[in-house]
């Protein structure tokens, strides 16, 4: 064989290492794997947390489809026109250049549990001794009748941020003068119970902006709602009169009709300009294609490592769980992947593991300067994580607090990518 | 007026059973309780003030120099001077709801960074209780009501400020700190950034653990650092203290 590396060489090597990527069984590494299913708050945390702790001593793929990241949290910030678009993109180079996390960006489509390997839309698999599984949602087929993805260019959902968000902020922009927009919150539990009211707190301070006469009505199915007096407030001290939220059985619809743009609300026909669907969700569809879920469409997890309750070579983060008190958030997404890198770390190369602690903050804004915060801290008990102690803002804050809870949440935006993504 | 006279007045407001707990507390914390309420001695305190004057002025005309004018202080929420230009520190520390009261003075004038790190008063405290309350007695003479000074209530002041040098030993676990970093750093980066949040890399080793015992005691206003703070043991502290020290560049 010829010592001459031409590029015809090369390219059979890679031929050669993507053959041992789909038979794992073949590679001779030694060292302990870990695939991390999902590149958001709780999977880039962990992926980096292991890689960075174990310093080398663990092998890390990351599985995420897209190449750049967009943060759920302050996409209602862009659409408020507070963020540019490119402000809450994140690509994963940091993860593979400084961490040497091997980022792969593929779909996960299957995991073989007995032969503990992920399949991959690309072809192919990855083995694993450990797996992070950290999805996200997906939304419950059919929970909103008259709706599914099909629709999702009619009426956007934008809670899965990226191109959604950019077409929903896309339909505000061009909306007629004085036109309606409809917003449909999801019923519980669903991913930042804040989000869909940060919503529209922001989409009313961008109609108060460019389309004073606009409407927005909010048909919600929930009785009471996250921060509700302090988005209330905020509603009727910034945007009066522009805001309507019906909820509970008055906020139930009938069926959307994308086609037509309109919403039936038990008989009556309301036209919408904009309408924004969240419908009910449920853990990303692979958990429940690998028989993680409850009946409910959640994964139970054990509080002090996540893992799964299905499987304990399987630990599952963020939105995706059924975890207790702690909030679909990225925040808590964030908190759990640090308890499960410390569980996993310690499991495959024997490093102390310390009780963890949780966290949550979740921060709104609801208008220029005008920043609200709901948290708590939590620990893990053996049946849940359980709330210990928290706090939230209080109606009639003066405006210097306001101004500063809401440059702290830009501050902790910076804080959280950085360790995300590093 | 006595320790006993004022918490009996405060009581007749309150229900019996709390004037009870009250007075029974009274009793047998006396000598601790009392500087919450005792009123110092002015005359002493005005002497004490010599120590103060070169950066703050007080009476008839006084006016904002190094640091602001001391008119009106009790109830002024901190950074609560217009025009003034306070430290970023001081700002936040206002903004999150911090307002001079007597205990709040007390601690403040005692150590200036356990109640506000990053301060520009550049002053090592008053160890002494008597002295500040003589201090703050004098003070008192230059607000408006110095009558209407809502006496704090006995069962307000939530632990002492005085930090136990035993805690202030604690020699803190780098490693064990770097563990527990990781909820800190969900908001305050590693790299010190001081934007929204405040850095806290860097800071001598006693400045961050009289600080986090601040927040545990509820002495300083902010709620997240009350919620993280509270479930951190003096063991924890100390390494967080140690480790995040170690971060500076």
């Amino acid at each position: 064989m010829s010592n001459k590396y031409t590029r015809r060489t090369v390219l059979a090597g890679a031929a050669t290492a993507a053959a041992v990527l789909s038979a794992p069984t073949v590679m001779a590494s030694g060292k302990p794997r870990v695939v991390v299913i999902g590149g958001g708050a709780g999977g880039a945390t962990a992926a980096r947390y292991i890689a960075k702790d174990s310093k080398g001593a663990i092998d890390v793929t990351l599985i995420e489809p897209t190449r750049k990241y967009y943060t759920c949290f302050f996409s209602n910030l862009y659409l408020g026109g507070f963020r540019e678009y490119e402000s809450i993109g994140h690509s994963y180079g940091g993860l593979a250049a400084s961490f040497g996390v091997n980022v792969v960006h593929d779909w996960a489509v299957d995991i073989d549990r007995s032969a503990k390997t992920v399949a991959l839309a690309g072809g192919g698999s990855v083995g694993y001794d450990r797996l992070v599984l950290s999805p996200g949602i997906d939304f419950v087929d059919g929970a909103v009748p008259g709706w599914d993805v099909t629709s999702q260019n009619k009426m956007p959902h934008a809670y899965k941020a990226g191109s959604q968000s950019q077409l929903l902020k896309a339909q505000l922009d061009g909306m007629r003068e004085g036109g309606t927009i409809v917003v449909l919150p999801p019923p519980n539990p669903y991913r930042c119970p804040p989000g869909p009211y940060e919503r529209i707190s922001m989409m009313a301070h961008s109609m108060k902006m460019n389309n004073p006469t606009a409407k927005i009505l909010v048909f919600d199915p929930k009785e009471k709602f996250s921060k509700m007096g302090l988005f209330q407030e905020a509603w009727e001290k910034h945007y009066p009169g522009m805001i309507e939220w019906v909820g509970g059985e008055f906020g139930q619809i009938s069926e959307v009709r994308p086609n037509t743009m309109e919403v039936n609300l038990d008989g009556e026909i309301i036209k919408a300009d904009v309408c924004n669907v969240i419908p009910a969700m449920k853990a990303g569809i692979i958990a429940e294609k690998a028989g993680l879920t409850n009946d409910t469409g959640w994964c139970d997890i054990v509080p002090a490592t996540m893992q799964s309750r299905a499987d304990e070579n399987i630990h599952v983060l963020g939105d995706a769980t059924n975890n207790g008190d702690m909030p679909k958030s990225g925040y808590s997404a964030n908190s759990q992947a640090k308890a499960a890198a410390m569980a996993i770390r310690a499991a495959l190369t024997g490093s102390k593991a310390f009780a963890p602690k949780f966290s949550n903050t979740c921060w709104s804004l609801v208008a220029t300067d005008d920043g609200i915060k709901v948290g708590a801290s939590y620990e893990a008990t053996d049946e849940k994580i359980a709330k210990v102690d928290g706090f939230i803002s209080q109606t009639g804050e003066k405006a210097d607090l306001r101004k500063q809870t809401y440059e702290e949440s830009i501050g902790w935006y910076a804080g959280i990518t950085t360790d995300m993504f590093g | 007026m006595g320790a006993l006279t004022v918490m009996i007045r405060k009581a007749s407001k309150v229900s019996i059973f709390r004037y009870l707990l009250v007075a029974t507390i009274g009793l047998v914390f006396s000598s601790s309780m009392a500087v919450a309420v005792e009123v110092g001695d002015a005359e002493k305190g005005k002497k004490i003030f010599a120590k103060c004057k070169s950066c703050h002025m007080v009476g008839d005309g006084a006016k904002n120099r190094v640091g602001p004018h001391l008119n009106k202080i009790f109830g002024r929420s901190a950074a609560g001077i217009d025009g003034f230009k306070y430290s970023k520190a001081m700002l936040r520390a206002g903004a999150d709801g911090l307002t001079w009261s007597p205990e709040k003075l007390d601690l403040y004038i005692e150590n200036p960074k356990s109640l506000v790190t990053g301060t520009r008063m550049n002053f090592r405290g008053i160890k002494n209780k008597d002295d500040r309350q003589n201090l703050l007695a004098y003070l008192r003479g230059f607000s408006a009501s110095p009558r209407d000074i809502p006496e704090s209530a006995p069962t307000a002041t939530r632990s002492d400020p005085e930090i136990d040098s035993a805690i202030l030993a604690i020699e803190g676990d780098p490693d064990y700190g770097a563990y527990l970093s990781s909820e800190c750093t969900t908001c305050h980066q590693a790299s010190g950034s001081d934007e929204g949040i405040p850095s806290i890399t860097g800071w001598p080793n006693e400045d961050f653990v009289i600080a986090m015992h601040a927040y545990k005691g509820k002495a300083r206003p902010h709620p997240v650092m009350q919620m993280i703070a509270g479930r951190l043991s003096n063991d924890e502290i100390a390494s967080l203290a140690v480790y995040f020290n170690s971060l500076a560049e």
